[in-house]
């Protein structure tokens, strides 16, 4: 396993880089948008990656309230954590694309961008809890509170179907329609994506789990060793 | 033309965002590290130290 990280990590920078230069030079020019199109190719796989961490946080949130395995709840975190991450890039680069062709940086009330906003907070707020609670019952209320922003994603995928919005409709499975070409590139930058998000949870989990072993090891220290006899003879 | 420069201030963010978050996660994980060698130094040692 240990040996499989540099080598999947490597891979990753080489499929990121294959990607970009797909992106930029290998990915036919949009007609109407020009060059500024590309932001597609970054906007929409990590809207994709973020649905797809979420989904698993979902999961891993649903196994830790059945099984109440740790294991579960790490996976819940980190996956909400990386998640968090790529929907700051969708929204941070929704607006970049949106000001040069729709005339504004955020369109007020549009169901898409406002619905994204809300999916954002939730997770936001599930790691304010996980980060500043110190109750015992943190990893379950952070569990329920995932279950909740789960119902939100499909309702964020699927706004566009059912309300009029100024957002694009679905490349994949809606009304709209794509370039082959630019459907392959798209494919390949959400592979790549998703190789980097794997390989980054993967790092964060290992990290978690050895934070959690250090915390174990401070509390023990401090109920067993001469440090706490020592704390109480200063005082 | 000017439509290069919102394509690059995408990308830039999207890379800077990255960047940052593993930043964080490097910075935790030297943290991480000093904990450990804390806890690998004789408790002994620590409690002379401490007073």
């Amino acid at each position: 396993m240990k040996r499989a990280f540099p080598v999947l990590g490597v891979l990753t920078a080489i499929l990121l880089s294959y990607a970009l230069y797909m992106a930029l030079i290998g990915a036919p020019t949009e007609q109407t948008m020009g060059d500024v199109q590309r932001i597609f190719y970054y906007h929409v796989p990590s809207a994709w990656t973020a649905f797809v961490l979420f989904f698993v946080n979902f999961g891993a949130s649903i196994f830790y309230l059945t099984k109440r395995r740790p294991a579960a709840d790490i996976v819940a975190l980190v996956s909400a954590e990386v998640g968090v991450v790529f929907c700051t890039v969708v929204l941070v680069t929704g607006p970049i694309w949106a000001r040069p062709v729709w005339g504004i940086w955020w369109a007020p009330g549009d169901i898409r961008l406002t619905s994204t906003l809300v999916l954002w907070l939730i997770y936001v707020s599930y790691l304010v809890l996980r980060r500043f609670s110190s109750s015992g019952q943190t990893p379950t209320l952070a569990a329920a509170l995932a279950v909740l922003g789960a119902l939100c994603v499909p309702f964020v995928y699927f706004s566009i179907w059912f309300f009029r919005t100024q957002h694009p409709q679905p490349v994949m499975g809606g009304g709209g329609s794509i370039d082959p070409r630019m459907l392959h590139v798209l494919l390949i930058n959400w592979l790549a994506f998703s190789c980097f998000a794997f390989l980054v949870c993967w790092s964060r989990y290992r990290l978690e789990s050895l934070q959690r072993e250090v915390d174990q090891a401070h509390a023990m220290e401090s109920l067993l060793g001469p440090r706490g006899t020592m704390r109480g003879n200063v005082r | 033309m000017s439509g290069n420069r919102y394509l690059f201030a995408a990308y830039a963010a999207t890379w800077i965002i990255h960047v940052a978050y593993l930043w964080t996660i490097v910075r935790r994980y030297s943290r991480l590290q000093r904990e450990i060698e804390d806890l690998k130094k004789p408790s002994v040692r620590k409690a002379g130290f401490r007073l």
